[in-house]
């Protein structure tokens, strides 16, 4: 199949890529230079941080969170966020009763420009067939144990929409700033595997 | 297609496994590949309904082995080779060359092969057209069905809902691309897309759901019917 083992230290995977970003470079398809300012975007600007800003945002301006919760992306706007891979951003809430989660059971579809790249186990096999038929236990797996009177809501968002989960604001956390109540919203949080934000920083 | 790309409801995949400290990339490669993916998403080589079906076209066993970003090496060889742009034997070549650490690498020839793409020949990306508008079929609250359908092609309807009845939740009115005919270049076929919710009981049974959970999912208009029994 052409897959060349004779170079053990490389893997055949990374022999062909450096062969294909060879070849593209040579016919100017592309230039590497292109390539690693979309590497440097992906590792440096964007990540789940950019998507804890927006929730902290809405958590201590209730204006803003109506805005989000009616047009995610739009409102993301006002905070300078945008970019590929998400086309209309549905923000969706956690209540005491409702818990929502998100996967994608076709492929991997993720909001790349609010939470960066997903990772390794959002586009495992694992994570992809298991959250539509028993999201109690694989939550519960993970540390989060719901009693049944919390409806879980499963977000597969198979489509152009993307999801982002508002997690619920901790109770008496009148003394946290946007900035701390960022600090704790996780990635995880926003999927919507984790549930629970700690007080303590 | 019923691929192995489609794993809602599938047993035998065992534990999610969080790793708290990965990477943006886990290699090298990968990330190479995911990043020239994007700079080529803009040329207009192809739509992103076609990467994704070259995806499911891999051998199921290929599929579940040579990871994500193996996944999107795997597209971006075959459409490369079936645009003609980048031939598979000069693949082929380049990777025995680098492979045998050669410092000079054989030249390609730069005709006869279709780059620069046409003006004309470029492809869009994007699946929402905001300067067209669609009429939804169905409105909000509506029960309907998704219709059971095994295209062999590329489709966005999920082996798990087909036949299945839920809830209009939400409806998407803006103007969609169908990707299950883009995928081929058989139109953009504008549409709704309906966020649909399914009782896990109506997916999964009444032995095996799950208590108290709902199932919400986007499905585009031609992927539903009316469900005249249970209006």
């Amino acid at each position: 199949m052409g897959h060349n083992h004779a170079h053990p230290e490389k893997a055949w995977q990374a022999i062909r890529t450096e062969a294909i970003e060879s070849l593209l470079n040579e016919i100017n398809v592309l230039t590497s230079e292109d390539v690693d300012k979309v590497v440097r975007h992906y590792e440096e600007n964007v990540g789940p941080k950019t998507g804890a800003r927006v929730i902290a945002r809405a958590w201590v301006d209730p204006e803003f969170k109506t805005r989000l919760l009616a047009d995610g992306l739009v409102a993301c706007e006002e905070l300078g966020i945008g970019g590929p891979e998400t086309e209309l951003l549905h923000v969706v809430e956690n209540t005491p009763r409702v818990h929502n989660v998100v996967v994608c059971t076709l492929c991997s579809c993720y909001p790349w420009p609010i939470l960066g790249l997903p990772p390794a186990w959002y586009k495992s096999s694992a994570y992809r067939s298991r959250l539509v038929r028993e999201p109690r236990k694989v939550l519960s797996e993970l540390g989060v144990d719901l009693p049944d009177e919390v409806e879980i809501r499963v977000w597969d968002s198979v489509s152009e929409i993307r999801y982002l989960v508002m997690p619920e604001k901790p109770d008496h956390s009148e003394n946290l700033s946007e900035a701390e109540f960022a600090e704790r919203i996780t990635r995880d949080h926003m999927i919507g595997v984790a549930r629970h934000i700690p007080q303590a920083g | 297609m019923n691929g192995i790309h489609d794993m809602g409801g599938l047993h035998g995949f065992g534990p999610v496994e969080i790793d708290p400290d990965e990477p943006v990339f886990t290699t090298e490669w990968g990330s190479r590949i995911f990043c020239m993916t994007q700079v080529i998403d803009g040329l207009g080589i192809w739509n992103l309904d076609e990467h994704r079906h070259e995806i499911e076209l891999m051998a199921p066993e290929d599929y579940l082995t040579h990871t994500y970003y193996g996944r999107w090496l795997f597209a971006m060889e075959h459409i490369l080779e079936r645009r003609n742009i980048v031939r598979r034997a000069e693949v082929d070549l380049r990777a025995a060359e680098i492979a045998s650490d050669r410092r000079q690498f054989t030249p390609v020839r730069t005709a006869d092969r279709n780059w620069p793409l046409a003006e004309d020949a470029k492809v869009p990306w994007g699946g929402w057209r905001k300067d067209e508008s669609v009429t939804p079929k169905f409105a909000e609250g509506q029960r309907v069905r998704v219709r059971n359908i095994h295209p062999p092609g590329h489709t966005r309807v999920t082996n798990y809902t087909r036949g299945k009845s839920g809830d209009i939740y939400r409806v998407n009115a803006q103007a969609w691309v169908f990707p299950d005919t883009r995928a081929h270049y058989q139109g953009e076929n504008l549409q709704a897309v309906y966020t649909v919710r399914f009782d896990a009981q109506t997916l999964w049974g009444e032995s095996q759901a799950e208590p108290n959970l709902y199932v919400y999912i986007d499905l585009s208009e031609n992927h539903l019917e009316a469900d005249q029994e249970n209006q």
